[in-house]
């Protein structure tokens, strides 16, 4: 009895996500078209695929360019946060009985309540100051931002590992170094895998660090650049969506073949 | 023994260092310079004391900016949260193709949120007036976006749009972690769906409930790339929102230290709302 598929729920289930897919469709659609054939019609499926449209946009806004920006602060941020803020979180789960650490901990942990608008006009003479208003700037930011929520995540995780583990290592010889690396981070694979997706998608879509870190429009990133280029695509639609479209496919593409994984991911964070 | 407690501290120190260098240290400077008159960039500035937080106080500006933003935050944060919970109800019952509609609500949290702004631009600013010229739908006929009065709306609509993605996955794992057999202890009993709801569900991801809504909150506080992306704060100041204007003040309106005192009472207002919040959720947590 309980295995009949529920129409009653499954039919505004398929509804709302038509609300959800509508705005890519549109995307999809504006970026394919001619300017002449949207003013025609600006729902209809485009009639044939005007692709000049994605030549112009990779063109004008230097696509390949901001898509390395994007990639390298991507790349450094998601594989130092792994490596470092495991790390850090290891040290303070197996000493949360000393006073250092457990401070340590509720420090990280407090600094969440901070709104950004504090530290933003600080941090950008900061960063100038010293030199890393670049691209290396902006990847140490976001490894070093991501440390008040990993260290929650990957706390909680460490602390139900099972001691032996390490002790049998310990009595071999191993140093804490030689612990962490060959006995408790392979363990962490799965919140490796979840703090790796959470950094990525941070990384790669946030707007606002770019924005105020990097100040040479060469070194922009992809939501950035599409900022920069907002006034040049005025009303220019076509060439503007098949910017976007482009900005935005690197991560759909990855999604689409690895999308119960980056959920999942993303599950085993929240409910940490 | 003591080698391993050096190498506990050696994997922590530089961390912390750097977090404090990066985190701390610009917030400390933020309350250092609202005490000041510094414009950002001239080379001297003075002292004043208190000043800039008694001139905040009498900014309409920044009145304006606190009202959008609490508007904008409180009705984003239960509509986000009502919708994605009855998302996730719909996708935990027997559904068809649920791993596929499970994976379109969760899409948009993948996508950057200034450019599905720009989308939405486009579809506030050209599809609806279109569509409601060919229905002959008057008050749709406009860009709702450029209206003083409904702007904020167009904002919500996006916002929600955007962040229904991740809460209703949020609702979903909680929800399966509640035991299938109260439901069918509960339908034996003759209890209707509406309160099999209210009497074993709700009570249930309650603890979800309680970090959704006061992580959703602190979110849309902080409510900067939509507004960017959709009205740049207009039309006149209508969407400005709290971290627009000091962003806005802070580096094009010479007002560093002036804004710094405005994000030292911002997040004044931050903590006391989540510490509201908190008590007021888990009061209820624990009544149920």
């Amino acid at each position: 009895m309980k295995n009949k598929t529920n129409w009653a729920v499954t039919v505004p289930i398929a509804l709302g996500s038509l609300l959800i897919l509508f705005p890519l469709y549109l995307a999809i659609a504006v970026a394919l078209k001619s300017p002449e054939e949207l003013a025609n019609s600006i729902l209809g499926l485009p009639k044939e695929f005007h692709l000049e449209n994605f030549m112009r946009a990779i063109e004008m806004t230097n696509f390949f360019q901001a898509f390395q920006n994007s990639a390298f602060v991507t790349v450094i941020a998601v594989v130092f946060t792994i490596l470092t803020n495991s790390m850090v979180a290891y040290a303070i789960a197996r000493n949360m009985d000393k006073t250092f650490f457990k401070s340590l901990y509720y420090y990280l942990i407090s600094a969440m309540f901070i709104p950004f608008p504090l530290i933003m006009l600080p941090i950008v003479k900061e960063t100038s100051a010293l030199g890393m208003n670049n691209l290396f700037g902006l990847s140490v930011l976001y490894i070093v931002y991501g440390l008040s929520l990993n260290i929650f995540i990957y706390v909680g995780y460490i602390r139900s590992i099972p001691r032996e583990l390490e002790e049998a290592a310990i009595v071999d010889g191993a140093s804490a170094w030689g612990v962490f690396w060959k006995v408790i981070f392979p363990l962490l694979s799965p919140m490796n895998a979840t703090v790796g997706i959470l950094t990525c998608l941070w990384a790669w879509n946030d707007f606002m660090l770019p924005l105020i870190i990097l100040n040479d429009p060469e070194m922009a990133t992809l939501p950035l650049k599409q900022y920069i280029f907002q006034g040049q695509f005025s009303t220019d639609y076509n060439t503007a969506f098949a910017s976007y479209l482009l900005a935005l496919s690197p991560l759909v593409i990855v999604y689409l073949f690895a999308q119960k994984w980056v959920i999942s991911g993303v599950t085993k964070g929240a409910i940490k | 023994m003591s080698k391993r407690n050096t190498a506990f501290y050696l994997m922590t120190i530089p961390a912390v260092l750097l977090f404090f260098a990066f985190h701390t240290f610009p917030a400390i400077q933020g309350v250092y310079y609202s005490l000041t008159n510094w414009n950002g960039f001239s080379p001297t500035y003075e002292f004043v004391g208190f000043k800039n937080y008694v001139n905040i106080f009498k900014d309409e500006n920044v009145l304006n900016a606190y009202i959008f933003t609490f508007k904008y935050a409180v009705l984003t944060t239960i509509l986000v949260n009502a919708l994605s919970l009855i998302i996730a109800l719909g996708l935990n019952a027997k559904i068809k193709f649920r791993n596929f509609f499970r994976a379109v609500y969760f899409l948009p949290n993948i996508l950057s949120i200034l450019i599905v702004g720009f989308i939405f631009n486009y579809i506030f600013g050209h599809v609806i007036p279109d569509v409601a010229e060919k229905m002959g739908i008057e008050f749709l006929k406009s860009n709702i976006l450029g209206n003083e009065n409904l702007a904020w709306i167009g904002i919500v609509i996006v916002a929600v749009w955007q962040s229904v993605a991740f809460n209703t996955i949020l609702y979903l794992a909680g929800l399966q972690t509640i035991p299938s057999d109260l439901y069918e202890a509960a339908s034996l009993d003759g209890a209707t769906k509406w309160k099999e709801f209210w009497t074993i569900t709700f009570p249930l991801i309650a603890p979800f409930f309680t970090i959704n809504m006061v992580l959703a909150m602190k979110n849309n506080m902080n409510v900067f790339d939509h507004v960017v992306a959709m009205t740049g704060g207009g039309p006149g100041r209508a969407t400005e929102s709290i971290a627009v204007l000091i962003y806005q003040g802070g580096f094009t309106g010479g007002e560093f230290a002036y804004q710094s005192a405005n994000a030292v009472i911002f997040l004044f207002i931050i903590v006391v709302l989540t510490f509201i919040q908190l008590k007021f959720l888990q009061k209820r947590e624990m009544e149920m």
